[in-house]
């Protein structure tokens, strides 16, 4: 067959009854599905970058957003991301070595790696469900705007509450109950409308019930946006003098004095377009990793009925490859644009 | 008639044992490497704050790392090291092109409009 020549000459290379790319069609056409597909990407990537530039509140910084471990909880700076990475880095590898395998013909080790591939992508997709989910919830202590009215995030160990007891009836609870369950829920809600007061809280039905709570631990707060008394980047604010400031503004019935989290309006991590693109492009990317662990999983199908190996090559595992590693490419730019600058 | 033109697979799209060898010693090598390099990101990411005098070098560590990664993935685990160089510089020039620009034009106009809405109010 003429394009299966050896010999490249560059006369005759451009002059027809020639592939000047010396590649197959299928994947030529992946290389162009994906050179425009990274063009996308380059532009989500850069709309985040100019509204970063445009924008005059505080960018949220990567290692105090995400500092967080399943199982573990807060103080481990961007770790989790680090993982995926890492999650993500290693099922690229598995794809690399199943196309490896299939220029061999050898279809147990193609079989093999694909399937590593697939629990790879899995694991990847399960890492930022997980991460979605932690993003959405936010933290116990969430952004406050302060008395001042300067905003500030807040570090450090919330003391866990153990319980409500009801001090005035409402139309549920009688004075003296003990309320056990949703707690948290129950106090983050009550903060949001401005329902609490130094120890108490007005619960839905009408009830005021005294906060059983253990005492937090190492707070302290980081100024995001300045205001009469509090600058961003002045003097760290900690322990006992952080703990008057959170609570004064928790405590002051104020509505909308706490953010927990994000939503499509609001969130606690920054302005309003942070979380915007966060869902954007995180889940862009995501829902590119979930096709291609559909096309993996069809890919490793046909593997498994021997199609591929009855047509003498194994070209659709690197064509489905390509798509992978591409995957994996945005990824590493994600982390650095999104996580670490 | 059957076309004869048409080429269905790569023309390297076999290889024997001992340079699947070879080649499986190549992919661990990058492996380690990138590894390597997303850890010593993120010691360096969670070590140095923003606010310090070093961040603006480390900014530019980070981006030249990112594209370090970027090139292992793409020249050695997607092949494009090797593919012919016509078909590397039809895929890689419009991004050097087309994507530097883009980048340039959207922050420099960024910071220029934030700095139009800092003083826009006094």
């Amino acid at each position: 067959m003429a394009g299966h020549s050896a010999q490249l000459d560059a006369k005759t290379l451009w002059g027809g009854k020639e592939s000047p790319f010396q590649t197959s069609y299928g994947k030529l056409m992946m290389w162009f599905f994906l050179v425009s597909d990274a063009l996308t990407f380059s532009g989500l990537l850069i709309a985040y970058g100019f509204t970063r530039h445009d924008s005059q509140d505080a960018w949220p910084i990567g290692e105090e957003t995400f500092n967080s471990m399943p199982f573990l909880g807060h103080g481990y700076p961007l770790l989790y991301v680090a993982l995926m990475t890492f999650i993500l880095i290693v099922s690229s590898v598995t794809m690399v070595l199943a196309v490896e395998a299939g220029h061999r013909m050898d279809r147990k080790g193609v079989t093999k790696w694909m399937i590593a591939t697939v629990i790879g992508g899995f694991f990847f997709l399960g890492s930022q469900a997980w991460e979605w989910s932690h993003f959405i919830h936010g933290s116990e202590f969430g952004k406050i705007e302060l008395n001042d009215g300067s905003v500030a995030i807040v570090k450090g160990h919330f003391g866990e509450i153990n319980s409500f007891t009801v001090i005035e009836a409402g139309k549920k609870h009688k004075v003296g109950a003990v309320i056990k369950e949703d707690l948290m829920h129950q106090f983050q809600h009550a903060a949001e409308l401005g329902h609490l007061e130094a120890g108490k809280i007005h619960l839905a039905d009408g009830a005021v019930a005294k906060i059983n709570k253990a005492a937090d631990h190492e707070m302290k707060l980081i100024i995001k946006k300045d205001g009469k008394l509090h600058k961003v980047g002045g003097k760290e604010i900690t322990g006992k003098q952080a703990e008057k400031l959170y609570y004064e503004a928790l405590y002051s019935g104020d509505k909308h004095r706490v953010i927990y989290g994000a939503n499509m309006k609001q969130n606690e991590y920054g302005p309003q377009q942070y979380a915007q693109f966060f869902f954007f492009i995180t889940g862009f990317h995501g829902f590119h990793v979930f096709s291609g662990v559909i096309i993996n999983i069809l890919i490793l199908l046909g593997v498994l009925s021997g199609t591929y190996h009855k047509r003498g090559h194994y070209e659709m595992v690197e064509k489905t490859g390509l798509y992978w590693h591409f995957v994996d490419l945005v990824w590493v730019f994600v982390f650095t644009f999104f996580y670490l600058l | 008639m059957e076309r004869d033109d048409l080429i269905e697979y790569s023309l390297h799209a076999h290889h024997d044992d001992a340079k699947g060898k070879e080649i499986r010693k190549k992919i661990y090598k990058v492996t380690i490497l990138l590894t390597a390099i997303t850890i010593f990101e993120v010691i360096i990411g969670a070590g140095i704050k923003q606010s310090s005098d070093y961040w603006s070098t480390v900014k530019v560590l980070f981006i030249l790392l990112t594209l370090l990664k970027a090139g292992y993935i793409v020249m050695v685990f997607m092949h494009l090291g090797d593919e012919r160089p016509y078909l590397r510089n039809v895929i890689l020039i419009p991004y050097f092109i087309f994507v530097a620009y883009l980048i340039f034009i959207a922050l420099v106009e960024g910071t220029a409009i934030g700095s139009v809405w800092a003083t826009m109010w006094q």
